[in-house]
């Protein structure tokens, strides 16, 4: 019996090994290589990727004219969006200025990012060439390329970046396991030789001018917000279902308003009066239609509307 | 009086909540006399019962996508002013002081989009896997919600959370300090699935490349270890599909690593043997030091905490008595260990109570009972995760790393809590 289910176990693990391709690997349509190209716009440092092509820093200037310097200036000098030039050997002092000059270690990744992402409200805009040829037009803005260079996919990668050693990978935050460069300890009492002193704090009325009333941005629900505007008498009848079977000066299934305010025109309880009948609804003082029993109008609400209605249910 | 079983929170022991009996048999005495009978509110105006309570409410489904209460209405993402020049490749950031627990609700999780906000409609979405790869593969929404799945809470922090205040106190409150982070339950497909369905060459293979399918077609270079550890592709967020803002219908989700790596609608996925060096990991997103060299490839976020409560900008209702401390504390390394307070600017420490569940790359929220004594206090919180890395002061990241480097800022937060009940943000 005991080796039968052994047997048992063992066709059960063969028959699970049989099937052991998972069907999800399956999933998802083979890619063609034309397919993939259509997509695959990525250049890397050593110029993989890199389609083609060529062009001038003079035809740049063209495309600079027409599609950068609206943002980034005509000399790629403007800090409003991003500085394109200028800052060489600013990243050591105390005001670095980071720029495709300053900071980029490959004139790839300049290109790369022309054909991917700008012009920023019509990328993938400019053809090959034309990124070919501002990419020129910009290093020649940094001073990297003479006015009559060209560039092409074989001198793109081979363009010396003036920050070509600027980066380190030498740290501890690549990997999860990473040494970090900071350690702090854990005191618990008596840690500070000297009273704590604030360094830095945000100067009087800086928050207000920039980001106004700080107020509404907690949550505290004591402190009352400004009230809406309170519904009118007209609207709360509306929104109690009254005109549903009421109007203002026109017999409908019920009364006008106008009517009930004539008949309860001397009556000194009046308002105590309809309410009750409001509350209990009830039918034969106005005809033979069935007022129902209104429960829902909340009383501040009923009083407002029976006041007005004994007005005379003006038009707001 | 009755003596019942008190409430679980008071059963602790510390000083400043659970009255010792001497204090207890006090209060009995006082219940008995006028003192206390008078502040029980021995005649006052009857109770309103309220309209609520008087009316037909409005049917269900009144609003069948539902909406906050219309009293939360402030309760909203913002953008920081000045901060960036366009509103597309700009920053909104999560209102961290007005949130509980420790799930970001999908409509506050902070937005970070490069070249504004793209709408994507998921039947014609596709997902290319290409490059070392045995068979590259087209991946419709369908193929990926057909694929094994899996959950997972994890924090999203932006590489330049805090980055604002390296070198001196520059925003008013920790919407704008800490508010580039936020923490969801995340579902989609382990990136090793995917990677396993297209048969990736792991003898060449050492990054991949993830591409959006924004107008700034968003590209971060992912090395293979990660891709292959706990990367995600995710399409749910907190139950429901991914928002717009936060990469419908796809993206990456990298845990422990700076957000920009969890590229949003994903539309391309690369693998490769050498890293890119593209703009977002070599002009941006990588750590300027005072020598002038750049960090590059800083992915993981350090620990970090941050008292949400009280905060900056708030004011304190009642000039003393019982306020509850909270906040929020994460490691990109693993768990958050512990947690502890001060109340006097880091001369001594009190370890808070940290909230289940304490989960790996997720946000790990704390409290700290605190009697205000009403005198100004500087309110403080410090992490150690589960390497025993101890959360830094801001001098000691800056004697390493100066003012200037705008990543990884993971230092101490100090919030002043003056006489007047007003908590601002102040460095000490």
């Amino acid at each position: 019996m005991c080796s039968s289910r052994l047997l048992a176990l063992g066709l059960w693990l063969i028959a699970a090994s049989a099937s052991a391709a998972p069907a999800w690997e399956a999933l998802g349509k083979p890619l063609a290589a034309n397919e993939i190209a259509s997509w695959d716009i990525d250049v890397r440092p050593d110029g993989v990727g890199l389609p083609p092509g060529h062009g001038s820093v003079e035809e740049g200037q063209v495309v600079y004219d027409t599609h950068c310097a609206s943002c980034h200036g005509t000399f790629g000098e403007s800090t409003d969006y991003l500085a394109l030039a200028g800052g060489v050997g600013s990243l050591g002092t105390a005001t670095p200025q980071r720029t495709v000059g300053s900071k980029l270690d490959y004139a790839t990744t300049l290109w790369d990012y022309i054909n991917r992402a700008m012009p920023f409200n019509r990328s993938k805009a400019l053809s090959v060439n034309e990124v070919y040829a501002v990419t020129a037009y910009v290093l020649n803005l940094n001073d990297i390329l003479p006015a009559d260079a060209v560039l092409d996919e074989r001198s793109l990668p081979q363009v010396e970046m003036p920050n070509r050693k600027g980066f380190t990978q030498a740290h501890g935050m690549m990997r999860a396991d990473g040494k970090p460069d900071v350690r702090n300890t854990a005191c618990m009492k008596d840690c500070l030789k000297t009273p704590p002193q604030v360094s830095s704090a945000l100067p009087a009325g800086f928050t207000h001018q920039l980001y106004g009333e700080l107020g509404p941005h907690f949550r505290q629900f004591m402190v009352a917000a400004p009230a809406a505007a309170a519904p009118t008498p007209a609207a709360l009848a509306a929104s109690n279902g009254c005109l549903a079977c009421h109007a203002a000066q026109q017999t409908r299934v019920g009364p006008a308003f106008a009517d009930v305010a004539r008949r309860y025109a001397a009556v000194a309880d009046a308002p105590a009066q309809l309410r009750q009948k409001v509350r209990a609804g009830g039918s034969g003082v106005w005809g033979s239609a069935l007022m129902p029993p209104q429960t829902t109008v909340t009383d501040a609400a009923l009083d407002q509307i029976l006041g007005w209605i004994l007005a005379g249910a003006a038009a707001p | 009086m009755q003596e019942k079983t008190p409430p679980r929170g008071r059963l602790r022991t510390e000083p400043s909540l659970a009255a010792p009996p001497g204090r207890r048999l006090f209060l009995r005495q006082l219940a008995g006399s006028a003192v206390l009978g008078a502040a029980a509110g021995a005649a006052a105006d009857p109770l309103p019962v309220p309209d609520s309570a008087k009316q037909l409410g409005k049917p269900v489904a009144s609003s069948p996508y539902g909406q906050p209460a219309r009293f939360e209405a402030n309760i909203i993402r913002r953008q920081s002013p000045g901060l960036t020049r366009t509103n597309e490749s700009s920053i909104a950031f999560t209102p961290l002081q007005n949130l509980f627990g420790i799930i970001t609700p999908n409509g506050l999780h902070f937005e970070r989009d490069h070249a504004g906000l793209p709408d994507i409609d998921p039947v014609q979405h596709r997902l290319a896997v290409h490059g070392l790869v045995a068979q590259p593969k087209l991946f419709s929404m369908d193929d990926i919600l057909r694929l094994p799945s899996v959950s997972r809470l994890h924090f999203i922090e932006c590489g330049a959370n805090s980055g604002m205040e390296w070198g001196n106190v520059a925003v008013p409150t920790v919407q704008f300090t800490h508010g580039m982070l936020s923490c969801a339950e995340y579902t989609g497909v382990l990136l090793s699935t995917v990677l396993d369905a297209v048969g990736v060459d792991l003898k060449r293979a050492r990054y991949l490349l993830a591409e959006g399918a924004d107008g700034a077609s968003l590209t971060r270079t992912i090395p293979l270890s990660m891709a292959l550890d706990d990367a995600l592709l995710v399409y749910g967020q907190n139950g429901e599909m991914l928002r717009p803002e936060n990469g419908y219908p796809l993206r990456l989700v990298v845990p422990g690593v700076q957000g920009v790596s969890s590229v949003k609608w994903l539309r391309r996925l690369e693998v490769g043997d050498a890293p890119w060096h593209t703009r977002e990991e070599t002009l941006h997103y990588s750590d300027l030091m005072p020598d002038g060299i750049s960090r590059q490839f800083t992915w993981i976020q350090e620990a970090k905490s941050v008292i949400t409560s009280p905060s900056a900008g708030m004011t304190l209702l009642d000039k003393g008595g019982y306020y509850e401390i909270t906040g929020l504390a994460w490691s990109g390394r693993g768990r958050i260990k512990r947690v502890d307070v001060s109340t006097d600017g880091g001369r001594s420490w009190h370890t808070a109570r940290l909230q289940e569940p304490v989960l790996s790359k997720a946000l790990t929220r704390f409290r700290h009972d605190w009697v205000w004594d009403g005198t100004p206090a500087l309110l403080q919180s410090r992490c150690v995760d589960d390497t025993g890395y101890v959360q830094p002061l801001l001098r000691q990241l800056r004697e390493v790393r100066g003012t200037r480097s705008i990543y990884h800022n993971n230092a101490i937060q100090t919030w002043q809590v003056a006489a007047d009940g007003g908590v601002h943000n102040v460095q000490l």
